[in-house]
């Protein structure tokens, strides 16, 4: 049946996590903002907090078991949904923050998605970054030169990564590397290496203009070596087309999950933005009540409103990704779709409202200014705008990534 | 409610799934087949609302004592119905259903009696005609400052204004005229043929199959009965004006669906300096667009809808819908147009018509309330 608000058993998790970001993250927003890559120590709860929350009964009444008479497939609303509502809370609050909260890290979720069993329980509680770009290697993640090699019972890491978030305050990075450059992205692996691996060295910490409370890293590795088995998922070379597409497609496949939940950190902030400019505006006498007709409003009602429709919009395409991967639905065009869509709308909004509130959004005793200054990775990290739109334009069109490049 | 209709859900019911490929093959053999003929004929051909009458659209909400199927009415599939018929032709789609946005409109507001009075002669073989006429002929028209007035004289209401963009106005039988009696807005039901009813007909940029009048209501009188919404129970002029604006955004859905389904293929037909033009970021890009906003617009269509049948609150999720929908749709139509160049302004190709049709939406006010 058609419905599109949040279950009850979901809202209720969402106001609990609401409540924590707004009384335990955003008072220290701008704090770290000025503060730059120290360690926010108040978190330290806040991350246990959420690990006993992710262990025990996720979605509340949603998970019981209740099979339709009729056989069909009960629909779920799971982890994925929770994912997605969690991250809007979470950045609603402050994204650089929740970027730093222990075991938030990218890592994690490659780790979750791919891992064995074993692995799990020796990465499952690690604090994990994610390793992918480097300086000659952004959105072609194929064309990585980061090599691993085989030796005895090690791999041996040689290469440079940048762009690694919270790779200064990580325990282990999830690195991408290749295990023979000429055969392509079938050759692309990743290992779990600790941060105390021999040959690891953090190079930098880059300076940002937003999301200054979460680290992001320069790593090179040295002749870093790391257990065998420390490989996330197969290691050998998928020979046949069929097989090298599978192979790599399990790589990409984390996406499908993270690109809704970037996308859902973009909205998360886009909705602080509309929240504090309501404020605001509400506050000197603005009424905005979806009274008269767009053209008959002001012009800052007018927009007011079309920032309002694209922000909803942009959630329920977010919601719609998350569904379909709780049902166990191919979801990789939709994924892409709320990401284009809530990258582009997240900074059009978070620019747009600081110009709206004029010296009160330009400066810095309100927030405003950071949401813009936040939100404009959220269209460039895990795929940037183009990247989405091309994955959607292929699949609108039928075309391959050699047809349409 | 069970546990499980209040998860987030975008799974049809299975009637609406049977239902959903009813419209979609009439909308396609019915609507989309001479969707241009009727464009340039300036009218739907001879016969063919009646053929829509094995759709039953109008027959399903009316209550059993008055002869009807009394089946609750479910705004979601409404909404579906729209847009699977939008998809064929805006135009005649919006004709299909004025006369229910009249009846959904007067079960809304009307009392046993009225009911009665007013939605027996649809309880017919053929298509009754009839129709809502609110908008006003102001760039600034505003539903909530009505310029026409009714004023009781005795036992009748006397009306006075001028009405535009009434659908089907030229063959209604009954027009419920929106108009403000001491600031406070309701609905007159006029008969067509009463005194001092004026209709004459408009051409508009699209929506040319269907036949849209200006009304004038010049000293029209009515009997008391006729009018809908008391002291008691106010007219819910709201409730008319966001039903109606996710009915016509519904329509927009179906047609930006036929205009992305067209492009889709054409992009990847033509040729140009040796390979399909879709091959071009340029090109491919904005056909992602129109993929992404269509589904934008979709989902929030889905939800104002999906509200209103659950009985909560929709009326912001309305106005946003209409806002995203107004302007998405004419971004859409602009597109599709685009992409096929000069071929895409020959009347040759269905784009230049969706093109004009499409801007209908954040025009269109208190039509095809579902």
């Amino acid at each position: 049946m058609i419905n599109l608000e949040i279950s009850p058993g979901h809202q209720n998790l969402s106001n609990m996590i609401n409540g924590m970001a707004k009384s335990m993250i955003r008072p220290l927003s701008r704090k770290y903002d000025i503060k730059e890559h120290e360690k926010a120590v108040e978190l330290e709860n806040l991350a246990k907090m959420m690990e006993k929350m992710g262990g025990g009964g996720l979605g509340g009444g949603d998970k019981k078991d209740k099979k339709e008479a009729s056989g069909a497939p009960e629909i779920k609303n799971g982890m994925q949904m929770l994912g997605v509502i969690g991250a809007m809370e979470m950045c609603w609050a402050c994204t650089g923050l929740t970027l730093a909260i222990p075991g938030m890290g990218l890592g994690n979720a490659a780790i979750d998605a791919v891992a064995s069993d074993e692995q799990k329980e020796r990465f499952g509680k690690v604090f994990a970054a994610m390793a992918i770009t480097e300086p000659g290697t952004g959105s072609d993640s194929a064309n990585v030169c980061t090599t691993a090699e085989a030796d005895g019972d090690e791999w041996v890491i040689n290469g440079e990564k940048i762009f690694v978030t919270d790779g200064g305050q990580c325990t282990h990075v999830v690195v991408w590397a290749t295990l023979d450059k000429s055969v392509g992205k079938a050759a692309i692996k990743s290992f779990v290496v600790p941060k105390d691996a021999p040959g690891l060295e953090v190079v930098r910490l880059e300076k940002k203009m937003g999301i200054r409370a979460s680290d992001t890293a320069a790593i090179t590795f040295t002749n870093c070596r790391i257990p065998r088995d420390n490989i996330l998922g197969d290691a050998t070379i998928a020979r046949t087309a069929e097989e090298r597409k599978k192979a790599f497609g399990g790589v990409m496949q984390t996406f499908d999950n993270t690109r809704p939940a970037v996308g859902a950190m973009a909205n998360g902030v886009a909705r602080a933005a509309l929240d504090m400019t309501r404020e605001i505006l509400e506050k000197e006498g603005v009424s905005l009540d979806y009274g008269k007709r767009r053209w008959n409003s002001s012009a800052l009602q007018a927009e007011f409103y079309n920032m309002e429709a694209d922000y909803e919009a942009a959630r329920l395409l977010i919601l719609k990704a998350a569904w379909l991967a709780d049902n166990k639905t191919p979801n990789s065009k939709e994924a892409s779709m709320c990401k284009a869509k809530s990258g582009r709308v997240g900074s059009y909004i978070t620019l747009r409202c600081v110009e709206i509130c004029s010296s009160l959004g330009y400066g810095e005793e309100y927030l405003l200014e950071k949401f813009a200054r936040d939100s404009k990775i959220l269209d460039i990290f895990e795929g940037t705008q183009q990247i989405q739109q091309l994955i959607v334009a292929r699949h609108q069109l039928g075309l391959s990534s050699r047809e349409l490049k | 409610m069970s546990e499980q209709a209040k998860l987030f859900d975008l799974t049809l019911t299975e009637e609406q799934r049977i239902t959903r490929e009813m419209m979609k093959k009439f909308s396609e053999v019915q609507l989309r087949a001479i969707s241009r003929d009727a464009d340039e004929a300036g009218e739907a051909p001879e016969g063919f609302y009646n053929k829509t009458m094995e759709l039953g659209l109008s027959l399903i909400p009316i209550p059993e004592e008055v002869g009807g199927a009394g089946i609750p009415r479910s705004p979601v599939s409404n909404m579906l119905n729209a847009e699977d018929l939008g998809k064929g032709d805006m135009s005649l789609a919006l004709g299909a259903v004025t006369p229910l946005a009249f009846i959904n409109t007067v079960i809304d507001n009307g009392t046993k009696e009225q009911q009665e009075a007013f939605l027996s002669p649809f309880i017919a073989e053929e298509f009754v005609p009839a129709t809502i006429a609110l908008m006003e002929p102001r760039a600034t028209f505003e539903p909530s400052e009505l310029q026409t007035s009714a004023v009781k004289e005795g036992d009748v209401y006397v009306i006075n204004g001028v009405k535009s963009m009434v659908l089907l106005g030229d063959s209604a039988q009954q027009i419920l005229v929106i108009a403000e009696e001491n600031g406070t807005a309701a609905g007159y039901v006029v008969p067509a043929g009463t005194e001092g009813l004026g209709i004459e007909n408009e051409k508009n940029m699209g929506l040319h199959a269907v036949n849209t009048s200006k009304v004038t209501l010049d000293n029209v009188k009515v009997p008391v009965i006729n009018k809908l919404g008391s002291e008691e129970q106010p007219f819910d002029l709201e409730r008319l004006l966001d039903l109606s604006r996710l009915g016509v955004c519904a329509m927009s859905l179906g047609c930006a669906e036929a205009m992305l389904e067209y492009v889709t293929e054409y992009v990847n037909e033509r040729v140009a300096f040796g390979e399909p033009i879709s091959h071009r970021q340029s090109v491919a890009f904005m056909v992602a667009n129109i993929a992404i906003e269509l589904e934008a617009m979709r989902l929030m269509v889905y939800r104002a809808a999906s509200r209103a049948e659950q009985g909560l609150d929709f009326h912001r999720e309305a106005y946003l819908a209409q806002v995203i929908c107004a302007e998405k749709a004419m971004e859409i139509g602009n597109n599709g147009v685009q992409l096929l160049g000069g071929h895409g302004f020959i009347r040759e190709h269905m784009v230049e018509l969706w093109y004009r049709n499409l801007r209908s939406v954040g025009v269109l006010e208190g039509a095809a309330c579902i």
